[in-house]
């Protein structure tokens, strides 16, 4: 067996943390991870947040961020260990032979300089290519990973080329100094969906296509098995399992792999609509003040009470801003709002108290839902004491029932948001909309911030809640899998308009229209393979038309 | 409470100082405010711990008595000119509309004009009286708290949880007083030490030009100018207050700068 190209030995990284009210103090986030990869090779690292993997990927470049200190273990890349060269064998390392790809290409790449000049700026700089060689095998690469116009694109600035574009320049600008391996953090989550499918393509191909090593960072296990040979599973810093795909995805040893395997599989049968709907949206037209530009056509919806009505679409399809018109925020142009059987005031002003108890919103950031100053005792009461007047020992009766509710203790009552993990921190959330015992409860993307296993519990809450409660959920949200699970009707929407809608099941099955199909046929897939199949499906259909 | 950092101990300890000094001027102060007590600019002695003054009164005495009439009119300025400018800058962010402008722009009217200037302006036509020196300085001021407050309440006001209580039915009051306040604490409370050191320095300018506390009230103002021409004749009586100001200054933004961090880590981390 030849001699790995990177060889990770009990690697250890401690970090200095500041918890409110106590003294810093040093902990260990990674508690020593052993790998090898291989020339060509793609490694998969995948776990929650916290787990650590972003960490071990900066590590491979001897780089630490933020107070984030490597204290112990080896890295070998090419034969040498990076922790004990010096600095400036570390530079000639960085950006040279092993490169580096973002979350965020919005964020990473500079606003004020071409693209071109940022994408050559590392080959040039350590002098692997000149100027004019460099823009060559840039430009090939912009070919090779599907840019539109791959001689000219390098001449826009970023903020002229779409996220998706963006991203696939960050994998040029890393590939370009010819590196012998790239680490990949996290590069499609921050997309949609239908986008994330071409970047994940492209990347795919230009690992294989240029023979460079890669470690593939996320914490889709479903994305990251179709991309990489070998996938480990880290949590809480310890590696938990580490094969080849194929066992992991198929033949999970442990319990921990076994369940983010089987996330999303919560199933829910869907309900027969009843004779009133709950809330009724009739005609709706909306733009923005100051805009001359429609974000919502016509759109109509209806939901039953005690039921569940999706919102699917990419960023920009308006379903934030059905949200938005539902709850008064946002006065529409044209249409009207039935709810409980009344018709609804379009400005917030105009609603009676009743209307507004009777209509809960849960936010997509928890974090910045919760005032960071109240107590978990005050944001829970505080509606039970707006809308029903309780105080004392029976608003705090109450507050307790209703964390016992949310499967959290009694203890919580005197905690800061801040001292909450996210998970809990939705679930404060859900406690204080259940609060008004409304019945109607608009969900803002509740579980696109949380890790596959916490949302799974979220949604599992929700639905057991909707059962004992009797409460009507509108449910927006990007993620097709989570609509699965909790629907019982469905509207698409792109681009301002409800392109599909109906029962869960009707929208679910073919014949599809073009968008919902390309929109379903986007949803990665546990499986191996799942990326060429859907790929070979389009060439199929594009060669049709 | 417990671990107060050094810094923030010096500054509690000289603030203390110095406002126990004000609370307790007559029972302190070996000899009267106004009281001939020796020669003129007498050198320290054991009788004049800081010699004495232009006509011969006891500087000691002299400073603390100052410093009790300076502190006094700070510490009411700046509380006016808190409460009027937060006040008007959380209403100013949470209406926004056309109340918002006009507020901003009245106070962009007010501070195109140079504050001292306008003070003076002011102080020659209205009687010069403690009540009125504090009013005027307190509403100069306030403009600039008005623009840090409104500045701060706008980006809390577009928060979900802002939106969440407002979606809830609250009324004004609690938006502003409950949710906004809290949050814009820290900002308000750093700029409050800086505020108070300004107001200090404001009345000692006044009473230097002879237009703040008039004689024979001694402030530290009042002080430099009675003794200014001394400092030609080599003696330091008007270097005294200046000490003072100085130390006065640093010790109050140590304690501004220890609340900010100790509210900053209850927040999480956030701002």
């Amino acid at each position: 067996m030849s001699e790995p190209l990177l060889k990770v030995r009990n690697l250890k990284i401690g970090a200095t943390v500041y918890p409110p009210g106590e003294k810093p103090h040093d902990i260990e986030i990674v508690h020593g991870v052993d790998f090898d990869l291989a020339p060509g090779k793609v490694l998969g690292l995948i776990g929650e947040s916290g787990a650590g993997k972003s960490t071990i990927g900066l590590a491979s470049m001897a780089y630490g961020r933020g107070g984030v200190e490597i204290t112990g273990g080896e890295v070998w890349v090419n034969g040498r260990d990076i922790l004990k060269s010096g600095l400036r064998d570390v530079r000639s390392l960085r950006g040279g032979e092993v490169t580096y790809v973002s979350q965020s290409a919005a964020a990473s790449f500079n606003p004020a300089k071409k693209i071109m000049d940022q994408v050559i700026e590392a080959a040039v700089e350590h002098g692997k290519f000149t100027k004019a060689q460099a823009e060559d095998r840039a430009r090939a690469l912009f070919a090779k990973l599907g840019l539109p116009d791959p001689d000219n694109i390098g001449k826009r600035y970023p903020h002229q080329v779409s996220g998706g574009q963006l991203q696939r320049c960050m994998t040029a600008l890393a590939l370009c100094p010819e590196p012998d391996l790239v680490v990949f953090d996290e590069p499609t989550t921050a997309l949609d969906v239908t986008t994330q499918i071409d970047v994940l393509k492209a990347i795919k191909e230009a690992i294989r296509d240029t023979g460079v090593a890669a470690l593939y960072i996320t914490h889709d296990l479903a994305v990251v098995a179709q991309v990489s040979d070998d996938i480990m599973v880290l949590r809480m810093g310890d590696m938990v399992e580490y094969g080849p795909t194929d066992q992991i995805i198929n033949a999970p040893q442990e319990e921990y792999t076994k369940a983010l395997v089987s996330v999303r599989s919560i199933r829910h049968e869907e309900k027969q609509p009843s004779a009133t709907p709950v809330l009724t949206a009739k005609k709706i037209t909306a733009r923005y003040k100051g805009t001359a530009f429609d974000v919502l056509h016509d759109v109509s919806v209806e939901l039953h009470p005690g039921q569940t009505l999706a919102v699917v679409g990419e960023s920009g399809s308006g379903k934030s801003t059905l949200a938005r018109v539902i709850t008064g925020l946002l006065p529409p142009g044209q249409g009207k709002i039935d709810f409980a059987g009344r018709t609804l005031s379009a400005a917030l002003e105009g609603r009676s108290r009743e209307d507004l108890r009777e209509l809960q919103m849960i936010y997509q950031m928890a974090d910045v839902a919760m005032n960071p100053r109240q107590t978990v005792g005050t944001i829970i009461g505080r509606p039970l004491e707006f809308y029903f007047g309780l105080k004392g020992a029976e608003k705090r009766a109450r507050v307790a029932e209703l964390l016992d509710k949310i499967e959290m203790g009694d203890g919580f009552v005197d905690r800061y948001p801040a001292e909450l993990s996210g998970g809990q921190k939705q679930r404060v959330c859900i406690a204080r909309a259940l609060a008004a015992k409304p019945k109607l409860i608009i969900c803002d993307e509740v579980t696109s911030a949380l890790d596959p296993l916490v949302a799974d519990g979220i949604l599992k809450l929700l639905l057991d809640l909707q059962k004992v409660e009797d409460v009507a959920y509108l449910f927006i949200t990007h993620d097709l899998a989570t609509v699965r699970a909790i629907a019982d009707s469905i509207a698409v929407m792109y681009q301002g308009k409800v392109v599909r809608y109906g029962p869960k099941s009707q929208v679910l099955s073919p014949p599809f229209d073009d968008y919902t199909d390309l929109l379903l046929s986007s949803v990665p897939e546990m499986k191996l393979g799942w990326l060429e199949e859907v790929i070979a499906h389009r060439k199929m259909e594009s060669a049709g038309n | 409470m417990k671990n107060i950092p050094i810094s923030a101990m010096i500054g509690l300890f000289f603030t203390g100082l110095y406002f126990a000094a004000a609370i307790l001027a007559p029972l302190i102060a070996p000899y009267g405010m106004a009281e001939v007590v020796g020669d003129v600019w007498e050198p320290a002695s054991s009788e004049h711990l800081l010699g004495t003054d232009n006509i011969g009164r006891d500087l000691l005495s002299r400073m603390i008595y100052g410093g009790r009439t300076t502190i006094f009119i700070a510490t009411v300025a700046t509380a006016l000119s808190f409460i009027t400018g937060s006040v008007f800058g959380l209403l100013a962010a949470v209406l926004g509309g056309w109340a918002d402008q006009a507020m901003s722009r009245f106070v962009d009217l007010i501070m195109s004009i140079p504050s001292l200037i306008f003070a003076l302006v002011v102080l020659s036509v209205m009687p010069v009286t403690i009540p009125v020196l504090i009013l005027v300085m307190g509403l100069l001021d306030a403009t600039r708290v008005y623009r840090l407050a409104r500045a701060v309440a706008v980006d809390i006001n577009v928060m979900d949880f802002v939106e969440a209580a407002k979606l809830r039915g609250e009324g004004r009051g609690w938006v502003i007083f409950r949710e906004i306040l809290p949050n814009a604490l820290s900002p308000l409370v750093a700029e409050m030490g800086l505020r108070f050191i300004f107001m200090v320095l404001f009345v000692s300018t006044l009473s230097f030009l002879g237009l703040g506390v008039q004689p024979p009230e001694a402030d530290w103002g009042g002080i430099v100018k009675e003794n200014k021409e001394g400092i030609v004749y080599g003696i330091g009586a008007a270097l005294w207050p200046a000490v003072a100001i100085a130390t006065l200054a640093i010790s109050v933004n140590l304690v501004a700068d220890w609340i900010l961090n100790r509210t900053t880590s209850l927040k999480g981390g956030r701002g």
